[in-house]
């Protein structure tokens, strides 16, 4: 390869030829070009993405204004819209699975990735990178047959311990928030596990072994060495997976119930704002209807960047004061 | 001897090359629920009629309507009628009229579970009213118990199910809903998708009557067809006769014989708690949206022989794939109408 390129310069020797073909040689330049395009392109994607909602969701944005985002009422009949309920849904439903997700994701990184021996751990991650390759159609139909009669038996504890709590009040039809967000909390466990993990594996070992050296035991050095190392990569793949349970969309739609309403009890069904748009939108006549349906996909974007934004403010404030 | 095989493969080839180039292609969508039936006789049409072949997409009612008023599609397909909004929006696009041409017929049947009730539950209007509106909460209400003599109903709350995405099986659902109670029209409405006052959302046929296995004391609806595929137990519901009536390809085509009486000419109908003895109250038709004006004289001839064969032996087909064939009197009239066609 290096020769033939060496022998097409030598054969045309003159001119801007040759410097762009030396340049070619150093790569730098088309390195630098190739990678430009590809960054443009995807931020060109996302400003396409972003302008093509907001332009379709013109009628709906003039008819209801900033009261879109806080009005209860879904009614396609009477061409009424508001995000409120599906807001709801969705941030509630991701916290349940962040809040089940981050600690069993987290120590199964850790585990695996410092203490249990080299086979077991190599074994046992390949199954997990399994797992995030699951259609979510079936976590969804896992959670309708599975997950969904073990919350049944679960009911009665959880009400005898928790029950004084509005949160879980009320009757349990199985569908609800709690079994949606219990849902997803299994669909980002494998990406916080997966990359946690790797962020783990990289951290320098004579890390490791100047803690083992000043005295530590071997969970003082991960815990009070290596996980503060690796926190950062560790909240990036929460951030990741955060993404992914704030727009899932299928799983959702078929354990969360599809109801339109704002209940405290995580046993009450709810909606999410991917489930309603997944639903609706083939089947929704009439352009006030779609445009709101295009609307409330505006809101999810502006949602995730939000809550993602927030949690990174969290993370610096939080990891600036932890530091060292 | 390989020469002249070859010399006959390339005539062959020559010949199903030209043969390609005559054959009509129809595009067409819409309607999800008539889709095997439409398919089947699509596929029967294209071995009777090889020149001319159709391609239908199953997407649903809304987008046959949006696809044949942009003139995407030859036609469309839709489980409920279109509005005269639809139709002056159609006007305006196309600068002509479409035609509505009811093909088969459908049913919603309510399911349910209730614990310890293994016969047919009868269910009155009124009562279905009350359920979908949260009003009646407990399966022993009183309208429930006066239905079903004999039938011990037990104190428990009693779940709605109900479909989660926009559906002509809501439509007819709640279409009859509407016409039984002033109220629900009002309040809620007819539509794919509507404001439910209670209950939680299931998607598909399947979604809802899965939930409804899982859940006791709920009760859904499902496309009749789907609970006689799926072998599933389904209520009685009273007719404006004051029979209790099981859904059946004859009850079914019953309501429409009832209803073809007063048929409007442009067939947009609703047959929902239609009049007369043996109707079952929730059927209703599925149509074929045909534009008026077809320019392609090869086309418009294509769909209308297909819309003739479709009315006389095609309806032969529609029993073994469960669907409720349409009346002799509805029939007489669409051939009819097929003349509407220029």
């Amino acid at each position: 390869m290096a020769a033939s390129t060496t022998s097409a310069v030598k054969a045309r020797p003159s001119g801007r030829a040759q410097s762009f073909q030396q340049r070619l040689r150093a790569g730098d330049d088309l390195a630098y070009a190739v990678t430009l395009a590809a960054a443009i392109t995807i931020l060109a994607i996302t400003a396409l993405l972003v302008y093509e909602l907001y332009v379709h969701s013109t009628l709906s944005r003039h008819k209801f204004g900033w009261s879109f985002l806080v009005t209860r009422t879904w009614d396609p009949v009477a061409e009424q819209f508001g995000a409120l309920p599906f807001i709801y849904g969705t941030v509630v439903t991701s916290v349940i699975a962040l809040l089940l997700g981050i600690p069993l994701g987290v120590g199964a990184a850790i585990f695996l990735a410092e203490l249990a021996p080299p086979k077991i751990s190599s074994g046992l991650t390949f199954l997990i990178e399994l797992l995030a390759a699951v259609p979510s159609v079936i976590f969804g139909l896992l959670g309708v047959f599975v997950l969904i009669p073990i919350l049944h038996k679960l009911e009665d504890p959880i009400r005898s311990a928790l029950g004084w709590t509005p949160l879980f009040q009320g009757p349990f039809y199985g569908v609800s928030m709690l079994s949606a967000g219990v849902v997803l909390s299994l669909m980002i466990i494998p990406f916080i596990i997966s990359i946690s993990r790797e962020v783990i594996l990289a951290v320098p070992n004579d890390q490791r072994e100047a803690a083992l050296a000043l005295g530590a035991t071997r969970w003082e050095s991960t815990w009070d060495v290596v996980v503060p190392y690796a926190y950062k990569g560790i909240t990036g793949s929460i951030f990741l997976s955060l993404a992914r349970a704030l727009g899932e969309t299928m799983a959702v739609t078929m354990v969360i119930g599809n109801d339109p309403k704002i209940n405290t009890s995580l046993f009450a069904p709810g909606y999410s704002i991917a489930a309603i748009i997944a639903n609706e939108f083939a089947e929704a006549p009439g352009e006030m209807y779609t445009s709101a349906l295009i609307e409330l996909g505006l809101v999810l974007f502006a949602l995730t960047i939000i809550i993602n934004g927030a949690a990174r403010l969290l993370v610096a404030g939080t990891s600036s004061k932890g530091g060292t | 001897m390989t020469r002249k095989i070859m010399r006959a493969a390339m005539a062959a080839a020559l010949l199903a090359g030209a043969a390609l180039a005559q054959q009509v292609l129809i595009n067409c969508g819409g309607a999800t629920f008539p889709y095997p039936m439409y398919s089947k006789w699509f596929d029967v049409y294209h071995k009777k009629v090889p020149a001319l072949a159709f391609n239908y997409a199953s997407i649903g009612s809304s987008g046959g309507i949006k696809q044949v008023t942009e003139g995407t599609v030859d036609f469309g397909a839709s489980d409920g009628p279109m509005t005269d909004e639809q139709m002056r929006q159609f006007r305006e696009k196309r600068g002509s009229n479409v035609l509505h041409f009811p093909t088969v017929l459908g049913a919603d049947v309510p399911t349910y579970n209730v614990p310890g009730v293994t016969g047919q539950l009868n269910f009155t209007g009124e009562a279905l009213v009350g359920i979908f509106f949260g009003k009646i909460t407990k399966w022993n209400d009183p309208e429930l118990v006066k239905a079903n003599p004999g039938v011990k109903l037990p104190a428990n709350n009693i779940l709605v199910v109900h479909r989660s995405e926009g559906s002509g099986t809501t439509y007819v659902w709640v279409d009859y809903l509407a016409k039984i109670s002033p109220e629900w029209k009002q309040k809620v409405g007819v539509a794919g998708s509507v404001n439910w006052p209670v209950g939680v959302g299931g998607k598909g046929n399947e979604g809802v009557s899965g939930q409804i296995k899982q859940t006791p004391n709920s009760i859904g609806y499902v496309e009749l067809i789907y609970a006689v595929q799926n072998k599933m137990s389904y209520g009685k519901v009273k007719n404006s006769a004051g029979e209790f009536v099981q859904a059946d390809l004859a009850s079914v085509t019953a309501a429409a014989e009832k209803a073809s009486k007063t048929m409007p000419d442009d067939f947009r109908v609703s047959i929902t708690n239609a009049e007369g003895k043996g109707v079952y109250p929730i059927s209703s038709f599925t149509w074929l949206l045909i534009p008026e004006k077809i320019a392609d004289a090869t086309k418009r001839k294509a769909i209308t022989d297909f819309l003739k064969w479709m009315l006389t032996d095609g309806q032969n087909e529609t029993e073994a794939l469960d669907y409720a064939k349409l009346p002799k009197p509805v029939v007489d009239k669409e051939m009819k109408a097929i003349a509407k066609i220029q």
